[in-house]
């Protein structure tokens, strides 16, 4: 029996307004390539970097948001390699002194269980630009040179696609909690790398590893460490070696390709900057930096532990730090009924649009308004829904949520009289008697097909309890 | 000596300009400019003479050492590879004269890319000594310091990695000042070794190295190595303790320069100073350890020189690798080659801790000396190159022995310290010979003061 050994790097990018030693924009999203470009992007002669504070204070956040200890001292290093994505030649990172030492993940994984991945270190660099071949010649854009990136490298801790997989969407979650990275994973804001090795179960030795890299979902992370895993037990059962190299993964044919040997592996040359003058934080530098962090998902699961909600809700509302904090503010306003309501529509919401959430246009006072309106028998749960889907729209922004329901006329019927008449008009009817005279005869059961039929004549505006009380009453 | 500068103020900037152009035509045989910047240099010297621009520099002519990004032309850091650049911004220290109303007119020699101690290294031809055309006018700035030295203009810009302002100043006759590391913004400055690279001047004068110190020193938000202004002239020195560097008087040095070293420490003593002999063992490794430490560095600020963005592109390549190799093979001198194999060596791995780790060790513990003697004496006093100006073509051939021109020059350097080379007296045939004085960090001002008991008393 085969065993497999995964460890993850992680380069988030971090949301600054600049790159990370220029003043030039860092968001280049739908730009026109090399417009986003500055003297020191393009390594001009004489050009000298200029460290964003901001990055570091992003940086000094997300190792709070991984548990982990903040150099007091670090370091940046010039990594050099030649190529045309590369203006300067090298690539600034930290190689022997990083700003982020040590960390842990908790992860929840399916069955309810915690994976807790180490991590190593996370330092800062700056990412490449991007190449475009076509047939014979390569365009170069350096829109995305110079931004700023945290690399986050985990121990080997992981030890099943589904672990990389919890592993990889709690770090997403940390890091768009802890606000370091817009998260926009089509973007690119975050990339993962996955090393892994196989090895028989019990064995004390590491087999050999690939790492594949670039992955940017995560179900991408999941498929591609379990075709990594057939693959390297497949060649050791038919008594071949796994080569180390570098491989890449093709999300339509779900395979990963050799891309780079380590025969191949570059010397780096790896030199201490002598630009950048050491990065010297004191413990109150630190504290300051870290003061105000948002509440992370950990915690939010702990706060939500009395909602007794199914996990796959409670991880839907933690997919994006809007809908949890809007979710957590129902909660602490309206108490745990509401609560409750907010998460399960949210839960099965499917595709909404977070950023009315971000915003607060779709904010807690309406949801905990609208939940509210259910526990009162205004609304039914069904008609409740349709209101919150109704929220998003654009035309209901300026109206309240019982605007927007009388409006949609979904406000249930609570008045007796009303309901009486559609009650006495079931009652009568023909398909209705076989019903009337089962509960006669004590089959309590079909008092359920007689409300909903005066639902249905309501068209879902009687209140169901009433309707059920107005019915026995008339048995 | 009296201030040169001072005699450009308050005339006509236009024919101040004018007058230097003129001067720098009637020069040329001795090659120390590469470029005259004729036309921006007349727009200028239009602005300051309407009042637009005024300031403490205002009409006063000056070149720059062409590894430094202008206006008004090419940067061409004296290599095939630049040989057409145009710089789209200027580097600090231009910015900063001319603010103050400084012109500059051309821009001087060098060896490519600071690369060398002779100037016999641009890809354009060497410049010709001052003094005497026959021999070499010592470098990497030896454009800039013959410009002085031949009077084309009262003070030129000059970069210092190793020496490269001193040396050249001591084979001509004039004063270079090699500020503390720091002082000056690098912005804008085409990178040689990041971390002891420093820009400074080359006048005629103590006085005239002050002037233009007082304006091109301060913090630079462009450059994270700089250092708010503190540098403020003081008119004298109070007589102090000076240390006569023994490893630096040694039987490897000329005589008439020992000679002349010994002269001026008796001026100094004449002065009222107390110098005595001073031991820093580890003076005698900062050759070996710059020859690591900043040819790495060389090999890392090259890289860029790809010929992907701007620069030389070699038009036979093929492929990327072929670009790579034929660009820079084609763009680069020999020495440039050197040091960037020198370096990519030093740096690579297996290599990395043996050489260059070990080298930054040393520098720590030359660093540590030069602190420790400075905490009991004001400055220390030697020669600063080992000859007066040797022969064109004298030591092309032997890398080795061109570097060991360095040797009394790179300590300073290394520990980031300034240092000036002051004219005192020449060699019987006439050669200038320059005399080294260095304090500790940021007391350049007490520097400058010091040296003006040498000012024109060989």
């Amino acid at each position: 029996m085969w065993e497999m050994t995964i460890g993850i790097e992680c380069h988030v990018q971090l949301a600054t307004k600049t790159k990370l030693f220029s003043p030039a924009d860092n968001d280049s999203r739908n730009a026109e390539p090399n417009s986003k470009v500055h003297p020191v992007d393009y390594a001009l002669p004489g050009m000298l970097p200029v460290l964003n504070e901001e990055a570091v204070r992003l940086a000094v956040r997300a190792g709070k948001a991984l548990n982990s200890q903040i150099a007091n001292i670090s370091r940046f290093d010039r990594k050099h390699y030649f190529y045309p994505d590369l203006p300067k030649g090298y690539q600034t990172t930290q190689m022997y002194q990083p700003i982020i030492i040590g960390g842990k993940v908790d992860a929840p994984l399916d069955d309810g269980s915690t994976l807790s991945v180490r991590l190593h270190h996370a330092h800062m660099e700056e990412d490449a630009g991007k190449l475009t071949h076509t047939g014979s010649y390569s365009l170069v854009d350096l829109n995305r040179a110079g931004t700023p990136l945290i690399e986050i490298v985990s121990e080997p801790d992981i030890h099943s696609p589904a672990e990389a997989r919890a592993y990889a969407t709690e770090l997403y979650n940390l890091m768009t909690f802890a606000g370091v990275t817009h998260g926009d994973l089509y973007h690119g804001n975050m990339r993962f790398d996955v090393n892994l090795s196989v090895a028989k179960v019990g064995s004390d030795q590491l087999g050999t590893r690939t790492e594949t890299k670039n992955l940017n979902s995560f179900r991408s992370i999941e498929r591609a460490a379990q075709y990594e895993f057939n693959r390297q037990v497949a060649l050791l059962e038919a008594g071949e070696k796994v080569t180390q190299e570098t491989r890449g993964w093709d999300d339509d044919t779900g395979k990963t390709i050799s891309q780079r040997s380590k025969e191949d592996a570059q010397d780096y040359r790896y030199m201490p900057d002598p630009d950048i003058p050491p990065l010297v934080l004191s413990q109150q530098d630190i504290a300051m930096m870290q003061d105000g962090m948002p509440v992370m998902p950990g915690e939010y699961r702990q706060n939500w532990l009395s909602l007794d909600l199914d996990k796959s809700v409670i991880n839907t509302v933690l997919s994006h730090p809007s809908v949890a904090a809007t979710a957590e503010s129902v909660r602490t306003a309206y108490g745990n009924e509401a609560a409750k309501r907010v998460f399960n529509w949210f839960a099965s919401a499917g595709e909404f649009d977070k950023s009315a959430v971000e915003s607060g246009t779709v904010g807690s006072r309406r949801l905990g308004k609208l939940a509210q309106m259910v526990g009162e028998n205004k609304l039914s749960s069904t008609g409740a829904k349709e209101v919150f889907f109704a929220l998003f729209e654009e035309q209901n922004l300026s109206k309240t949520v019982a605007e927007i329901a009388e409006s949609m006329q979904l406000i249930q019927i609570s008045d007796e009289s009303a309901i009486i008449a559609v009650v006495e008009q079931v009652l009568a009817s023909e398909s209705s008697q076989k019903a009337v005279e089962d509960i006669r005869a004590g089959n309590d059961k079909a008092i359920g097909f007689l409300v909903g039929q005066v639902m249905k004549q309501s068209k879902g505006r009687a209140n169901p309890a009433l309707a059920q009380k107005l019915i026995r009453e008339r048995l | 000596m009296t201030s040169r500068i001072l005699s450009y103020l308050n005339r006509s900037a236009k024919e101040n300009v004018q007058q230097a152009i003129l001067k720098a035509k009637q020069a040329e045989s001795y090659h120390a400019l590469l470029s005259l910047t004729e036309e921006r240099a007349l727009e200028q010297a239009t602005k300051v003479d309407a009042g637009e621009i005024t300031g403490r520099l205002a009409g006063v002519p000056f070149v720059a050492k062409d590894n430094i990004l202008t206006f008004g032309g090419k940067t061409t850091a004296a290599s095939k590879m630049l040989e057409d650049f145009t710089s789209p911004l200027q580097a600090t220290v231009i910015e900063k004269l001319e603010a103050e109303g400084a012109i500059c007119i051309g821009k001087a020699n060098l060896d490519a890319f600071a690369h060398g101690g002779s100037t016999e290294n641009s890809a354009f031809g060497p410049t010709k000594n001052a003094k005497d055309p026959m021999r070499v006018a010592g470098g990497s700035s030896g454009g800039s310091a013959v410009a002085v030295a031949l009077d084309i203009v009262p003070f030129a810009l000059g970069t210092d990695t190793g020496g490269s302002i001193r040396q050249p100043a001591s084979f001509n006759g004039v004063v270079g000042f090699k500020p503390t590391y720091g002082m000056v913004s690098r912005y804008g400055v085409v990178a040689m070794g990041s971390s002891t690279d420093v820009i400074g001047p080359i006048t005629n004068s103590i006085a005239d190295s002050e002037l233009v110190l007082e304006v091109i020193q301060g913090a630079d938000p462009k450059d994270m190595t700089t250092l708010p202004s503190y540098f403020k002239p003081i008119s004298s020195a109070k007589p102090g303790k000076i240390g006569l560097i023994k490893e630096h008087m040694s039987d490897n040095i000329d005589p008439s320069v020992l000679a002349q070293t010994r002269i001026a420490v008796e001026q100094l003593e004449k002065a009222g100073y107390s110098v005595e002999e001073v031991s820093l063992p580890m003076i005698e490794h900062a050759l070996a350890m710059y020859y690591i430490i900043v040819p790495a560095e060389v090999s890392s600020n090259l890289a860029r020189y790809d010929g992907v963005r701007y620069g030389h592109r070699s038009d036979n390549a093929q492929d990327l690798a072929a670009l790579y190799g034929m660009t820079r093979s084609e763009g680069f001198e020999d020495e440039n080659k050197r040091r960037i194999m020198i370096g990519a060596y030093v740096l690579s791995s297996g290599f990395f801790d043996a050489y260059y780790l070990q080298a930054q060790k040393a520098r720590t513990l030359l660093i540590d000396q030069f602190r420790t003697v400075f905490e009991k004496y004001d400055a220390l006093i030697g020669p600063v190159s080992p000859t007066p100006a040797f022969r064109l073509n004298e030591n092309t051939k032997d890398p080795i022995k061109m570097y060991l021109t360095d040797t009394l020059t790179v300590p300073a350097n290394l520990v980031g310290c300034p240092a000036i080379s002051i004219p005192f007296g020449s060699t019987p045939e006439g050669l200038p010979i320059g005399v080294q004085l260095m304090t500790w960090r940021e007391q350049d001002a007490k520097l400058l003061a010091l040296a003006r008991e040498l000012e024109g008393k060989a």
